[in-house]
């Protein structure tokens, strides 16, 4: 019984303390006071439910829960009279469910654009969007994040201060900001997502959270902005990147290359779902669209080899113009060594080499060595495998490395 | 809300971009619309001095508080409704594109 109700809270917690806590905040305009409630609501559904059962609706219970706690506190806090009986009027609406939708989707939305607000750092709007829209607690964010629970908590409190103190608006931004809001939002969620798809060893337990996290918060958002493409091209490109976990790392952990992938171990499901919304997106070459299309070409094909490198090459053209960056140069310069020749790939980046100070980026060597060994200049490669060895970021790259190393060395 | 701008140098910027309208367009226009309170150009680091009592002691020494490569040039206060709104004002200023603004709240004393 006792688990029953825990695990109804945690469930609770997960879907609703998104909507709990924009409600509070449109009642009070209080940030800080509306995550108080909600987490007050959260400790009394504990007792109340182990003593009178789980409420047949605990989004409404928790809400009026929440409401109630923040006509208490402002009660306490002397608030005037007139903005304390807008709150109380409110909170003895009956508990059904809020009716009207459109204004359920609107708060949730404010609530996400204001928790990745530019002018709050990146981890804390990563920090808040955890905490208020996905209604993960301080400790599981701080598990995922390897920091301690104090140190999320200030963070958390510092960025709840911020949004108070230097007057972010609790809204969803006005058309002629909608684009690059939208794209901060996308970039919290990717963020989210590639922190948890990244995660390699002993700390893919604690990281796996913020992948189904960042893949939740991405299906709500496009149920919230559906009309957005930029939006639904980040879920297809998540679910593409999904669809190979099972694939990705052998028995042992060491990592398979996308080449040498299982592919019968490819999620057909999340694949066919990607592929649908990329089917139905106008081209207009966004971040994520382009992403996602290239990560298609892959998945798409067959087998390695009969993969369209010459479309990936275009596709990364594309998206070098709008996000130009080092990576981006080295994958271009991978598709045009498959398309064109490895010769010509080989040159492309060893004019990255030359010109930019990526003395640290260990893809770069690694990317180099894979060319000359497929090019069968096995010295050379086996010289690039021990730069690269020296500042891969991760043990299982470091294995990956090394077998390599050891194949050239052969 | 209110808020002051800090009009500040950037050795980064471009000099050479035109700009899209003086500080005297941007000052004309936050004033008549409401916006803008009070402001100023400031002199430069050059003709700054900064003051201590440590100890009963008074230190005066030239210059800013800070060596930095960077100083204040100027500052306006501003009065809207939010930092969106705050953040469109000092963006319109011409220091955005040659140099940079930091927006700090105020924190009225009680």
């Amino acid at each position: 019984m006792a688990d029953r109700v825990a695990d109804a809270v945690a469930r609770a917690s997960a879907e609703e303390t998104a909507r709990i806590i924009s409600t509070v905040i449109r009642m009070t305009g209080d940030f800080a006071l509306a995550e108080d409630c909600a987490q007050d609501a959260f400790v009394r559904a504990l007792s109340d439910w182990r003593k009178s059962g789980i409420p047949d609706n605990p989004g409404a219970w928790l809400t009026t829960v929440a409401k109630r706690r923040a006509i208490d506190l402002l009660r306490h806090a002397g608030a005037e009279d007139r903005a304390l009986r807008r709150v109380a009027v409110e909170a003895d609406e009956p508990v059904e469910v809020d009716p009207d939708i459109d204004r359920d989707i609107d708060d949730r939305l404010r609530l996400i654009f204001t928790c990745c607000h530019p002018a709050l750092p990146m981890d804390a709007r990563v920090a808040l969007t955890l905490r208020t829209v996905a209604g993960l607690t301080p400790a599981q964010i701080a598990r995922a994040f390897l920091v301690t629970e104090p140190a999320m908590d200030k963070r958390l409190v510092r960025a709840r201060a911020k949004i108070k103190h230097a007057g972010i608006p609790y809204r969803v931004p006005p058309p002629h900001l909608m684009p690059e809001r939208r794209d901060g939002v996308l970039a919290v969620l990717y963020l989210l997502f590639t922190e948890g798809y990244s995660a390699t060893g002993g700390a893919v337990l604690i990281r796996v959270p913020l992948l189904r996290e960042a893949l939740r918060l991405t299906r709500l958002l496009v149920e919230l902005m559906p009309d957005d493409d930029e939006v639904r091209a980040l879920l297809a490109l998540m679910l593409l990147h999904h669809a190979r976990t099972a694939a990705r790392t052998d028995a042992v952990g060491d990592i398979v290359t996308l080449e040498e992938q299982d592919r019968s171990l490819w999620d057909r499901d999340a694949i066919t779902e990607a592929l649908t919304i990329l089917r139905s997106l106008v081209p207009r070459a966004g971040r994520y669209e382009l992403q996602a299309r290239i990560a298609a070409c892959h998945l798409e094909a067959p087998d390695a080899a009969s993969t369209n490198f010459a479309r990936i090459a275009e596709l990364y053209d594309a998206l070098a113009v709008i996000d130009p960056s080092p990576v981006v140069e080295l994958n271009r310069a991978v598709a045009v060594a498959m398309s064109q020749g490895l010769e010509v790939g080989l040159r492309l980046i060893d004019a990255l080499v030359t010109s930019r100070g990526m003395d640290d980026y260990y893809l770069l060597p690694a990317t180099r060595a894979d060319l000359l060994r497929r090019m069968g200049r096995r010295t050379e490669a086996a010289t690039e495998y021990e730069t690269a060895l020296q500042v891969a970021p991760s043990e299982a790259e470091k294995r990956y490395l090394g077998k390599r190393l050891a194949e050239t060395r052969r | 809300m209110e808020y002051m701008l800090f009009i500040c140098t950037d050795s980064t910027a471009p000099t050479t971009e035109p700009t899209v309208r003086t500080i005297e367009e941007w000052v004309a226009e936050t004033t008549d619309g409401g916006t803008r309170r009070h402001g100023d150009r400031l002199r430069p680091a050059n003709d700054a001095t900064t003051v201590k009592q440590r100890g009963g002691r008074l230190s005066v020494t030239a210059g800013p508080f800070a060596e930095t490569t960077e100083w204040i040039a100027g500052y306006d206060v501003i009065e809207c409704g939010d930092l969106d709104e705050a953040i469109e004002i000092a963006s319109r200023h011409p220091m955005a594109q040659l140099g940079q603004i930091e927006i700090r709240p105020m924190w009225p004393i009680e």
